[in-house]
């Protein structure tokens, strides 16, 4: 079996499972006063510390939730509402046209139900934004701009954004810019002090923590009103009883990656870039998309003109091979990419698009097992593809 | 051999796909979406189209431990069923989407995907029997048989089909959902036309064609006897619904007799003019056999779970004609007739045509 999904999501890391399983064994509400308390408090607060210290954040500034989607929402909802509710004039949402459904459908939401006005920044063909057309937008828009929200890393396609020019493009008009940084921590450098941006979203099951814990990292100045009512956890921004196991094994898969992230994509990039030659070499026609040099080391994605995406996947699967179509899905059903067609693509070009992605367990057999079923797979959704004659 | 089974998130289709695991065949599971907008077609009962059936598909799938996918073919099946049930009805004619789904999409579509990603056929959860000797045969089931809306397979498609439910009644099919813990063991069967969400096919039409009034004629006497908002919402054979002015001279109850789409007319008389003892139908398939060259004795049916009747069928270029043992009510254009030998080992689908007259 060939895992080639790892944005996805990736193995746990060793010591982040290992350290998950020591504190998931010990009792302990990190709100409550007594020892048993105290201790689940203290391995919560030197994960903040960990977390704080890796991604350039004070821990006071880090907001434990359930995972990207939780932080996401909260980013954008949470922000907007805030700024609207100190000036009612400010109902603007400027987003990106690439963002992950989290944010996407969010934003949405806002339009729909929470009279938002969205401004919808476009990308070029290599799916990369522009801090002209943010400038653009804000030159017009400034006044009644909630927040800005736009991805660190893509996590179809893989460009990385210039997101600290972005960020102080924003600063210069005084609106708090959000980054979903979940593909981006531990392949490319993080720092959210030197980035400038206000708030930013990390994930655990993408860098070798478990599903279901993140952060939101907010900055001290930046208000958010909360998703969840409760108790009056993080900052009273997020309620509910802190996940200590899943908060320190985070913590620990945020530290080791982090730290040997510089070494770490070297490897991963040699690896993708063997992928990428070896696949243009099987299947000549291939496009290759994204941006060249800013990207993900882990991401390979590609189009394979004359296939349909979804059929490659499910030949791919049959011979062991895990990838994915990177398409939303509603009921099942495949559409195509809303981040290929907001590049350029076309509907045929966005349907038959594969992304393969590596990570911290694969190997060039991994490779090797790709290329031996790519050029068959390929032959035969060529086939499955073509218009029939009708009966 | 590597098949497809195609999983509708009912009882019927899970047990098939269990069954060709369990006869060591290398199994994929693939839902089919065949609505554009998954809410709007039938929720709860109906064995296809939702969202929820589609769950239920997949933790079938899931059970079994086989590959699970979800096939996009709203386009198709909008284009060869669904548009194509609205232009029968506008052309006064009686369609069958079940049929016309397996003719087009199910067995064609479906199939010719299957067969070009490497499968070597298609398992479906229908009740009928295909044997080693390639004949399809009504099921042991005869209250769920459905060679009725499969003898318009042709021998390729039949060849690349498989129907692992034949032998089985639904209550053994149940019986074994529930020993192999598939969750849908209970699930209600599904009734009525999957694309129209709330059962009401008049008002589904009514909305496509628009209103169209016109008259309805009584055919004894000529008169005109009521008016309709569009006759594409009558069946032959129908009696409800008829909102005519005033009772037949005769004081009998009236039936709609025929549609004229050309002048718009709904004709209507007594049950006894709506008995039919001949019925031509065009462009047949032939599975049991070669083409007869002459009349042939045999056993047909004119309608989902209609009635049986021994009838001498005749052939003559691409039109079949057959003479009923004796005369039929409710006989609809646009429904198949299908033509059976009786067989002890369950009897044997000769041919499918589509009425005309
Ligand atoms: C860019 C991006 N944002 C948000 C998410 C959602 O994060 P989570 O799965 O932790 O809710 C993902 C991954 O699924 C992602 O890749």
């Amino acid at each position: 079996m060939a895992y080639l999904d790892h944005a996805a999501t990736t193995p746990m890391l060793d010591e982040a499972l290992e350290s998950y399983v020591a504190t998931a064994r010990e009792v302990g509400n990190a709100s409550s006063l007594h020892a048993s308390g105290r201790r689940a408090r203290r391995r919560v607060e030197e994960s903040r510390e960990r977390v704080a210290a890796a991604l350039g954040a004070r821990p006071s500034e880090v907001i434990f939730t359930g995972g990207g989607t939780e932080s996401d929402n909260l980013a954008v909802k949470g922000i907007f509402w805030a700024r609207r509710a100190a000036d009612t004039g400010r109902r603007r949402v400027i987003s990106s046209a690439v963002e992950h459904h989290a944010v996407l459908d969010a934003v949405g939401w806002l339009d729909r139900h929470e009279g938002a006005e969205v401004g919808w920044l476009p990308v070029d063909g290599a799916g990369r934004l522009h801090p002209d057309a943010l400038r653009t937008e804000l030159a017009e828009h400034g006044d009644q701009a909630a927040l800005v929200t736009a991805m660190w890393a893509n996590n179809e396609v893989g460009t990385v954004q210039r997101i600290s020019e972005l960020a102080a493009v924003a600063a210069e008009y005084g609106v708090p810019f959000h980054t979903d940084a979940i593909q981006a921590v531990g392949q490319v450098p993080v720092d959210f002090a030197a980035s400038g941006v206000a708030a930013l979203t990390v994930t655990g099951h993408k860098l070798g923590g478990p599903v279901g814990v993140g952060a939101l990292l907010l900055g001290r100045d930046v208000p958010a009103v909360p998703l969840l009512h409760g108790g009056g956890q993080e900052r009273d921004v997020r309620s509910g009883t802190l996940d200590a196991a899943g908060i320190v094994a985070f913590a620990v898969a945020v530290e080791t990656t982090v730290k040997g992230q510089q070494e770490y994509a070297a490897g991963l990039a040699a690896l993708r870039d063997d992928l990428v030659r070896r696949v243009r070499q099987a299947v000549p026609e291939v496009v290759f998309n994204g941006d060249p040099t800013d990207r993900l080391p882990g991401n390979a994605h590609f189009s394979f003109p004359g296939c349909e995406g979804d059929a490659l996947l499910l030949l791919l699967d049959a011979q062991g091979i895990a990838c994915s179509t990177g398409s939303a899905c509603s009921a099942g059903v495949a559409q195509p990419s809303h981040v290929l067609l907001a590049m350029g693509a076309d509907d045929d070009r966005a349907r038959s698009s594969l992304r393969f992605s590596l990570g911290h367990t694969s190997t060039t057999a991994d490779v090797d097992a790709l290329i031996a079923a790519l050029p068959g797979a390929v032959e035969r959704a060529r086939r499955a593809a073509a218009p029939r004659t009708p009966r | 051999m590597r098949v497809l089974a195609a999983m509708s998130g009912g009882v019927d289709s899970a047990v098939a796909a269990a069954r060709a695991v369990q006869a060591g065949h290398d199994v994929t599971g693939v839902h089919l979406a065949l609505a554009r907008n998954p809410q709007t077609y039938r929720t709860g009962a109906r064995g296809c189209c939702t969202l929820e059936d589609s769950r239920d598909a997949r933790r079938a799938a899931d059970v079994l431990g086989i590959p699970f996918y979800v096939w996009d073919m709203a386009d198709r099946f909008h284009a060869d069923v669904v548009d194509d049930f609205v232009a029968e009805y506008a052309a006064g004619r009686t369609p069958n989407p079940c049929l016309r789904c397996n003719e087009k999409i199910k067995f064609a579509a479906v199939l010719d995907r299957a067969v070009a990603l490497g499968f070597d056929a298609v398992v479906t959860g229908h009740h009928a029997r295909l044997g080693p000797d390639g004949l399809l045969r009504r099921s042991v089931d005869a209250a769920k048989d459905q060679s009725y809306v499969l003898a318009v397979l042709t021998r390729e498609q039949l060849d690349r089909s498989i129907f692992p439910l034949g032998d089985s009644t639904k209550a053994q099919v149940r019986q074994e959902a529930a020993e192999r813990g598939l969750a849908v063991a209970d699930k209600p069967d599904s009734h009525d036309i999957c694309f129209i969400a709330d059962g009401d096919t008049r008002g589904f039409l009514a909305q496509r064609l628009g209103e169209t009034p016109g008259d309805v004629v009584d055919a004894s006497t000529g008169a005109v006897v009521g008016q309709h908002a569009g006759a594409y919402a009558y069946t032959v054979g129908q009696r409800r619904g008829l909102h005519l002015d005033r009772p037949a001279p005769d004081g009998r109850p009236r039936y709609v007799l025929s549609i004229t789409p050309k002048t718009n007319t709904v004709t209507v008389g007594p049950a006894e003019a709506l008995e039919v003892a001949t019925v031509r139908a065009t462009r047949p398939v032939w599975t049991g056999g070669p083409r007869p060259d002459g009349p042939f004795e045999c056993e047909v049916q004119l309608r989902a779970h209609g009635v049986v009747v021994p009838a001498t069928v005749t052939v003559a270029g691409d039109t079949l004609h057959a003479d009923l043992r004796h005369p039929v009510r409710g006989v609809a254009a646009g429904q198949a007739i299908v033509a059976y030998h009786p067989d002890p080992a369950g009897d044997i689908v000769l041919a499918s045509a589509t009425i005309t007259d």
